[in-house]
C-alpha cells in the first residue's frame, strides 16, 4: 500500500520541486522576454545594444551568473536590474528558456 | 535596348502624354487617384508588417506584408511622400509604395542595424548598424551600395555600433558612435567618396542623436556619463562642447529599463524638451545659453518627449514598467495638464502636420488610439497587431526625420 501511494505521489513532488510556471504567466513572460527584454537584446535575442541571448550564445554559461546579471544588473552598463518586478523563480525560469532556445520571436 | 530609351525615341516631344498614359494605367491599377500627404504606416513588431494608414478620415488603407525583423524600425520618405524607407533590425532596407501598399525593394545590408536616414536632396539612403558596425550608403532609387563608412576608431581599429544617425543642411549626415563615444560628420555631395570629419572624446555611451529642426545643433544623449554633447554645425570647427553635465548630480539615477530617444526632442515655444536618463523628469532647457530652465517632474522615466507641431504641447510616453500612461504638459505652463491612458505599453506618439491630432501606439493592447489634442477625446481606434513605430509622410520635409 505505502510504496503504491509512493509512486502515485511522486510525479507531484518531482513537478512541485521545479515549480512549473502557471501558462498564463509563461505567456507573460515570453512577451516581456521578446519585447521588453527585446529592446536592448533585439525581438530575435541576436543581440542589439546588449549582447545576444541566444542558446548558442549562452552555451556553458553559469546559469546561477546569469540569473544574478538579469536579477541585480550590471551596474556601469546599460543592463537594469528585474528582480524588483520578477519573482525569483521567474527568473530561473526566463535563464532556463534562454539556455535551452526554448523562446523564440514568431 | 532598355526600356526607357526605347520610351524616349518613340515619343520624345511628347513627355507629358507619357506621363498621363502612365498615370492613368496606375489609377486603373489603384482604383482611383490620391495624394499622399495625409498618409503613414503603423510598424506591427510582431509580424514585420505595415499598416499603411491616412489621417483625414483615420482609417487603416490596407498591409504590407514580408518586411522582416520589424522590432525597433524607422522610417523615412523620399521627397515625393510615395515611398516609405523602411529600416529593419535585422539590417533590412525596404523600399515600399505607399499607393501601391507593395514592396518596391528589399535587401538585406547588415547584420544588425538601428536606424536611418535620407539626405537633404532625397537621393541617398545612410543606415546605421550595429554588427558590422558602421553606416552605409545606398542610391535611393535603386537601394544600390554607394559607399560603406566603417566605425573603426582607437587602437586596432575596432568597429562601433552606430547610433543617432540624422541628415543635415549641404547633403550631411551625422552619427555617433556607442562604443568609441564619439560624433562623426559625414558630407555626401559625393556620395561615393563620403568626407568623415570625426570629433572623438565626446563622452560615454552616446545613446541617441538629434538634429534640432532648423539643421543647425546635433546633440547626442550620453548614456554613461551625466550631460549631452553638441555640435553646432554652423561651426563645425569649434568641436563638440559638453552642455548640462550638472543634470543627474547629487541624485541616484534609477535603473533604465528603456533607452530614451531623442528624435522628438522638438523645440517647443522657447524650450527644448529633454528625457532626463534614468529620472523621472524632463529637462526644460533654454537652446540659447544650452542652460536647464527648470525641470518637469513624470509619472516614470520618459522615452519620447514629443512637441506638437504648434509647440504649445509636449506629450510623453513612459518606459517599463510605468508604459500604459501618456502625459501632456502644456508648455505655456510648464506642466502637466493631463494623463491619458491608451492601453498597455504605449511605444510611440506621432502629430499630424499641422497637430490637431497624435496618433498613439499601445503594444501589449494591439491597438493605435488617435487623440484630438484640443479635447483630449479619443477620435478612432484602430486594430494592428502589437504596433510600434508610427511614421506620417509629412516627415520627408523636415530636416533630421
Ligand atoms: C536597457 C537595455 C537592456 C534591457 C531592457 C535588458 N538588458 Fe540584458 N543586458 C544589457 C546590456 C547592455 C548587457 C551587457 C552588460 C555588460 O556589458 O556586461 C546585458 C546583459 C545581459 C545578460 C548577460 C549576457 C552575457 O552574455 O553575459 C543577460 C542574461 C541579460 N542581459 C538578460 C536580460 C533579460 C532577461 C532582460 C529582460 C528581463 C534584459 N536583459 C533586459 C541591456 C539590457
Amino acid at each position: 500500500m505505502f510504496p503504491i501511494l509512493l509512486i502515485l505521489l511522486l510525479p507531484v513532488a518531482l513537478q512541485a520541486a521545479a515549480a512549473p510556471m502557471p501558462e498564463g504567466r509563461q505567456a507573460r513572460l515570453t512577451e516581456l522576454l521578446l519585447e521588453d527584454c527585446g529592446a536592448c537584446h533585439g525581438r530575435t535575442l541576436r543581440g542589439g545594444l546588449g549582447p545576444a541571448l541566444t542558446a548558442r550564445a549562452l552555451e556553458g554559461r553559469d546559469p546561477e551568473t546569469l540569473f544574478l546579471t538579469i536579477r541585480d544588473g550590471r551596474p556601469g552598463t546599460a543592463m537594469p536590474p528585474w528582480g524588483p518586478y520578477l519573482k525569483e523563480e521567474e527568473i530561473r525560469w526566463l535563464v532556463e528558456q534562454l539556455q535551452r532556445g526554448a523562446i523564440h520571436a514568431r | 535596348m532598355p526600356a526607357d530609351r526605347l520610351l524616349q525615341r518613340r515619343v520624345p516631344r511628347w513627355p507629358a502624354a507619357t506621363l498621363l498614359c502612365l498615370w492613368s494605367l496606375l489609377c486603373m491599377a489603384s482604383g482611383s487617384l490620391r495624394g499622399t500627404g495625409d498618409l503613414g504606416v503603423v510598424i506591427g513588431r510582431a509580424d514585420g508588417s505595415l499598416t499603411v494608414i491616412e489621417t483625414t478620415h483615420r482609417t487603416a488603407l490596407g498591409r504590407i506584408d514580408g518586411l522582416g525583423d520589424l522590432s525597433h524600425a524607422s522610417v523615412v520618405f523620399s521627397r515625393d511622400e510615395r515611398y516609405a524607407y523602411v529600416f529593419g533590425r535585422d539590417g533590412g532596407l525596404s523600399k515600399v509604395d505607399l499607393l501601391r501598399r507593395r514592396v518596391e525593394k528589399r535587401i538585406v545590408q547588415a547584420g544588425n542595424s538601428i536606424g536611418g536616414a535620407i539626405s537633404q536632396d532625397g537621393r541617398v539612403i545612410a543606415v546605421s548598424n550595429y554588427e558590422p558596425g558602421g553606416v552605409r550608403l545606398f542610391d535611393a532609387a535603386s537601394l544600390d551600395p554607394v559607399a560603406e563608412i566603417p566605425a573603426r576608431s582607437g587602437e586596432g581599429g575596432k568597429r562601433s555600433r552606430v547610433v543617432g544617425l540624422v541628415d543635415a543642411p549641404g547633403d550631411r549626415f551625422v552619427f555617433s558612435l556607442f562604443d568609441a563615444g564619439e560624433i562623426w560628420l559625414a558630407e555626401a555631395g559625393d556620395p561615393g567618396q563620403p568626407v568623415i570629419t570625426r570629433f572623438p572624446g565626446i563622452g560615454r555611451q552616446p545613446y541617441d542623436g538629434l538634429i534640432t529642426p532648423d539643421g543647425r545643433y546635433y546633440i547626442a544623449g550620453l548614456f554613461g556619463e551625466d550631460g549631452l554633447a553638441l555640435l553646432d554645425l554652423w561651426h563645425p570647427e569649434a568641436g563638440v562642447r559638453r552642455i548640462l553635465d550638472h543634470y543627474g548630480r547629487g541624485e541616484q539615477a534609477l535603473p533604465v529599463y528603456k533607452m530614451p530617444h531623442l528624435e522628438g526632442w522638438a523645440r517647443a515655444g522657447d524650450y527644448l524638451f529633454i528625457p532626463a536618463v534614468g529620472h523621472h523628469s524632463v529637462l526644460v532647457v533654454d537652446p540659447h545659453e544650452w542652460k536647464e530652465v527648470t525641470r518637469i517632474a513624470l509619472h516614470g522615466q520618459p522615452v519620447f518627449a514629443m512637441a506638437r507641431p504648434d509647440g504649445r504641447q509636449v506629450w510623453v510616453n513612459f518606459a517599463f514598467p510605468d508604459n500604459d500612461t501618456v502625459q501632456v504638459i502644456d508648455v505655456d505652463r510648464l506642466e502637466v495638464v493631463r494623463e491619458l491612458k491608451p492601453g498597455r505599453a504605449v511605444l510611440h506618439m506621432e502629430f499630424t502636420p499641422r497637430g490637431e491630432q497624435v496618433w498613439v501606439s499601445a503594444r501589449d493592447d494591439d491597438r493605435v488610439v488617435v487623440y484630438d489634442t484640443a479635447t483630449f477625446g479619443e477620435l478612432a481606434r484602430l486594430p494592428v497587431p502589437k504596433p510600434s513605430g508610427i511614421f506620417l509622410t509629412a516627415r520627408a520635409h523636415r530636416i533630421g526625420l
